[in-house]
């Protein structure tokens, strides 16, 4: 009875149109959305109802919510939009898509909006410094400075020159697009798979993966996960990489067969890696933390201040954009993606 | 004159490659075989063979050394930095002195860049808390700060702070630039003094070269500078920065942040920086690539070679 009643109290704002919040958000955000909109919190402090009650009571209150604002960890499908058959709007603030059932969403004549460009500069960044951290070894130098072998020691072994290396980029979105223009500044010949080559960029194009790593030095993965990018990085593509190779990984843990680049390293198949993300987070394979040439990355490439408040001011841009009948500014196509 | 019967003088171990090439073409001497207290006396054996010495950033051809040996005549370094020769003695003496720019400069700014995502970003502090196991959540972070879009202050625009411009220009970074004359460069903004180029930047990158100007260029008055939470990126000469002072500036957290890959006193590192986590330490590896090594080692032995064979040095600072 209190929940409910909790729920009534954020649905009698009264005027604003209502949206149904899924995620937690920092103050700024949640006064950001309190100034335009009934806000259904389902993080609310004293908001004790579990997620999908919590989903199917915020439905049932008078002028239900139609938007909704969630993240990676909330599963939009069937039965998701089965509780709350108001929304018309899902705002993902989520970085990727591979938690949202985008057909069964166009089926519903659900409109989707996507984080868009908001972590495309942070992500292309911290990319570009796990490569450079890989190749010129600054953490694995800056473990053997800090424990004072430099002076016991002497000089750190020499590591890799990024100039001139062949950067394989598997997905040219807005990601893999970032990355590439910085690596060209460094001297970087750019190679890049996506489904279509596309006809904007000068950069050689492969059919697949496992020719693009043939010819390149570097693989990096910055594309989505879907059924046809699970393990693209698979044993045949490191081998096809070859022992100089190295790998660069801020898309997701199961776009790479996490158990045969482990292999790979131990065999000096290939010559490192910088990873941000694992098949099983927060689970990283053990066998990596005695490796001089990987670099380990805790799933933080999106994590700035400038993003989080580029994604505050996104997402209320999609919102607006939807109550007010205008077009979304980032929308999603199911038949966009290969899912 | 034979290749062989050029004595050259070899101050440090610094490179396999270098060392096995001067044993091959010329008469090599190893400073290190003598100890420590019977360098004088290796010297005075040896100094009539001696014509040549090979140096780097940390071990050169200082005014002992060219008094100890009356045949010098060439100082070939294994580095762009030669702040460690005496070069008015050198010209007094009519002693050459080559030094290796340009096939070094990629690297050092590669560097410098990667340094300046490490610091911001904290990659080598994420390496190493999940290498202690202390990754236990998947919602366990913390925010960091763009790199994209940074003001950039480089404090010299040679070819290593040109190189530097050109890559954070990649990133969308403005680029701002100090030296002693303005350079052609519309697309960089001048600053006549250091601290108002720091007062202007997000990130003040030190790249030029070390000499009495230049000697604790950053200083107290330019760290207060430099906004409180900017970064000093240190890739040219541990003496550019009076390095107590910094210290101070990032302990007290009157700094955002440091990328430092040299230091006053190489290979000692000051250990209060150990505790910071807004701080990346590398071991003076700017150039420390296999093939920016091999590329260096090549232009000492083109230099000495073209020395005896008394053709144009390839890369003469005297």
């Amino acid at each position: 009875v209190v929940a409910t009643l909790k729920l009534a109290t954020m649905a009698a704002a009264g005027g604003k149109p209502a949206v149904l919040l899924l995620r937690p958000v920092d103050a700024p955000f949640a006064a950001a959305l309190r100034d335009r909109f009934r806000v259904l919190d389902l993080y609310a402090p004293g908001q004790a109802l579990p997620a999908l009650a919590f989903v199917a009571a915020a439905a049932a209150v008078p002028e239900p919510p139609r938007a909704t604002v969630i993240w990676g960890g909330v599963r939009v499908d069937a039965s998701f939009l089965d509780a709350a058959p108001s929304l018309r709007c899902v705002v993902s603030t989520a970085a990727g898509l591979d938690h949202i059932d985008l057909a069964e969403c166009a089926r519903r004549g659900v409109a989707v909006a996507n984080s868009g460009e908001v972590y495309s500069t942070d992500v292309a960044d911290y990319a570009v410094g796990l490569l450079l951290d890989v190749l010129r070894r600054v953490s694995a130098s800056e473990r053997y400075v800090r424990r004072g072998s430099w002076a016991a020691q002497g000089d750190y072994p020499l590591g890799s020159k990024l100039g001139g290396k062949r950067v394989g980029i598997i997905g040219l979105g807005n990601i893999g697009s970032r990355i590439a223009k910085r690596l060209e500044a460094f001297g970087c010949i750019i190679h890049y798979n996506s489904r279509k080559p596309k006809d904007s960029v000068s950069y050689k194009y492969f059919p697949n993966v496992h020719e693009l790593a043939a010819e390149s030095d570097v693989l990096v993965v910055a594309c989505a996960l879907n059924k046809a990018t699970r393990h693209i990085v698979n044993k045949d593509v490191l081998e096809a990489l070859g022992k100089d190779g190295v790998v660069v990984n801020i898309g997701r843990g199961a776009n790479i067969d996490e158990a045969e680049l482990v292999i790979a390293l131990r065999e000096g198949k290939i010559a490192g890696a910088g990873l941000d993300v694992f098949e099983h987070e927060p689970k990283v394979p053990a066998e990596l933390f005695s490796m001089e040439n990987v670099v380990l990355s805790r799933h933080v490439a999106v994590l700035t201040e400038e993003s989080r408040s580029d994604l505050r001011a996104h997402t209320i841009g999609n919102l607006e954009a939807f109550f007010s009948g205008q077009p979304l500014l980032t929308p999603v196509h199911a038949d966009s993606l290969a899912q | 004159m034979a290749m062989e019967s050029l004595g050259v003088l070899l101050l440090h171990p610094m490179n396999a490659y270098l060392e096995q090439e001067l044993d091959s073409r010329f008469r090599l001497f190893r400073f290190w075989d003598s100890p420590p207290d019977g360098r004088a006396e290796f010297l005075r054996a040896n100094s009539s063979a001696i014509r040549a010495v090979v140096g780097n950033a940390g071990y050169n051809a200082d005014a002992a050394l060219i008094d100890a040996l009356p045949s010098l005549e060439i100082v070939a370094s294994f580095s762009v930095g030669i702040d460690r020769v005496d070069l008015p003695k050198c010209r007094e003496r009519g002693i050459r002195v080559t030094n290796t720019p340009d096939v070094l400069t990629d690297d050092v700014a590669d560097l410098a860049v990667g340094l300046a995502i490490a610091a911001l970003r904290k990659i080598p502090q994420a390496d190493r808390y999940v290498r202690a196991g202390l990754w236990k959540a998947k919602g366990d972070y913390t925010l960091t700060t763009r790199f994209s879009g940074k003001r950039v202050g480089i404090i010299g625009l040679g070819r290593i702070g040109l190189a530097i411009a050109t890559r954070v220009e990649a990133f969308d970074c403005p680029v701002n630039y100090y030296q002693r004359t303005k350079k052609d460069c519309p697309s960089y903004t001048y600053y006549p003094s250091v601290v108002e180029l720091a007062a202007n930047s997000d990130i003040l990158v030190v790249a030029c070269p070390l000499n009495e100007q230049t000697r604790h260029i950053v200083n107290r008055e330019v760290i207060e500078a430099l906004v409180p939470k900017g970064l000093l990126i240190n890739i040219g000469r541990g003496p550019h920065v009076d390095e107590p002072e910094l210290v101070s500036a990032l302990v007290e957290g009157r700094l955002g942040g440091a990328g430092l890959d040299v230091f006053e006193d190489e290979p000692n590192v000051p250990e209060a920086l150990f505790a910071l986590d807004n701080v990346v330490l590398v071991p003076h590896v700017g150039s420390g690539t296999h093939e920016t090594r091999q590329a260096m080692a090549d232009l000492v032995l083109g230099n000495l070679e073209a020395h005896v064979l008394k053709k144009p040095l390839l890369t003469p600072v005297v």
